[in-house]
């Protein structure tokens, strides 16, 4: 049997669903042996690749770029996960989402810095007016919200992924 | 007490269910052990029928109306779970998460919310329509207590609350449709609402953190709901 190419993907988020993709501790172990991971902040790989079966997308959508990033995982992948609460409902990130975003910059790189004030410009992307969901942007197939989503609820469901099959999602919550 | 009003019976999932004239379909579902999820209603208060997350379907024709506000009547046929009605409390759920800042990771109430609880048994793992993400005040001049409208569902169970159990009045509701909120006395911050007293009824009422004790951090504010049917009872007793 083939392995299943997995990808995860990092927006605008915490990493703390990463974290709690790690914190599988043996869950792993038996993963494993069918995944292999292509593309990752865990991994050395520049480029999204094509024909991914699995791409778990942490975080909210913040600036142009993650717009293109997750529309080229969406495009090259089989099955795309909403992991976790920003990528869901927006969370934290979108809590400026009433600021107006020189304002936001303002607040934070001038008035609340102590050293090198200055908002930066050079190789960050230019944030976007607000933080959005990903399903505002592409089809996601499914939703695995929690802030951070429980190991046992994300290891279940790319078990059920890898078996082909729904996940049942039972106990879910927000939060 | 003696009970005057006349023995009748509904059907509910087509079984016969004794019941008495009087009653309220979510109140004659709940005496034969069955659940209907509700939103603002609270025992002890007066119901409303504000959320429609109770709606059930009556009648031959299946029309639709909240079980808390509908009286029986003899011989009603009642459906309370159907894929319909299931479809439609999830929507209802949806808007209501869509519709303010209900960030539960970061809420005094998360883990003890009826709405993030009423999400969970519904199912429903994301919102399909967009977030309004609209600016909310937080009124933090009260001495014990916070009110953020980032949490409200304009339930109204603190304005019923505060009128009907306290017997003061202090809330009610300001505006209408999307712009609808809560407001003290005639919208003012709370620490000058001279007729409030500082019971704290409201906030045990709340089904979210819409209004919370202060100093309470993320998940430490659980409510004591059960308080408030005791202090309707004790009222009723005075009356």
């Amino acid at each position: 049997m083939s392995k299943i190419k997995l990808a995860t993907m990092w927006l605008d988020g915490c990493s703390g669903c990463h974290m709690s993709l790690l914190d599988l501790d043996e869950g792993l172990l038996a993963l494993a042996p069918r995944i292999e991971l292509v593309y990752s902040p865990l991994v050395d790989a520049s480029a999204f690749p094509e024909g991914v079966d699995v791409a778990l997308v942490e975080g909210a959508v913040s600036s142009l770029e993650d717009v293109h990033r997750l529309r080229t995982a969406r495009t090259r992948s089989r099955l795309l996960v909403a992991l976790g609460d920003c990528a869901t409902t927006g969370n934290v990130p979108a809590m400026r989402n009433t600021v107006p975003v020189p304002a936001l910059l303002e607040r934070v790189y001038v008035e609340g810095a102590e050293a090198n004030r200055g908002i930066p410009h050079d190789g960050v992307p230019e944030l976007a007016p607000q933080a959005r969901p990903l399903h505002e942007f592409v089809k996601v197939d499914v939703h695995l919200p929690g802030c951070p989503p429980p190991p046992k609820l994300i290891l279940a469901a790319l078990i059920d992924l890898l078996d082909k099959r729904t996940p049942k999602l039972a106990e879910v919550k927000f939060g | 007490m003696i009970q005057k009003t006349k023995s009748i019976s509904i059907r509910i999932e087509g079984e016969l269910t004794p019941t008495r004239e009087g009653k309220t379909i979510l109140e004659a579902a709940r005496d034969a052990g069955r659940v209907i999820p509700t939103l603002c209603h609270l025992d002890g208060l007066d119901d409303v029928g504000a959320c429609r997350l109770c709606v059930v379907e009556v009648g031959g024709s299946g029309r639709l109306a909240p079980a808390c506000t509908t009286p029986v009547q003899d011989g009603l046929s009642v459906v309370i779970h159907s894929p319909r009605l299931e479809a439609y409390r999830r929507m209802i759920v949806e808007l209501l998460l869509a519709e303010r800042n209900h960030v539960c990771a970061v809420c005094v109430s998360n883990g003890h919310c009826e709405l993030q609880a009423l999400a969970t048994s519904l199912g429903v793992t994301s919102v399909r329509f967009p977030y309004r993400y609209p600016k909310l005040a937080v009124d933090l001049s009260q001495e014990r207590y916070v009110l953020d409208h980032n949490r409200c569902i304009l339930c109204s169970r603190c304005v019923r609350v505060c009128a009907d159990v306290e017997g003061v009045h202090v809330w009610d509701m300001m505006g209408r449709g999307v712009n609808s909120r809560i407001v003290s006395e005639l919208d003012q911050p709370w620490a000058e609402a001279a007729s409030c007293t500082h019971c704290g009824k409201c906030v045990a009422a709340c089904p979210t953190g819409a209004l919370a004790e202060k100093g309470r951090a993320v998940e430490e504010m659980t409510k004591r709901t059960e308080a408030v049917a005791l202090a309707a009872a004790h009222k009723g007793a005075q009356r």
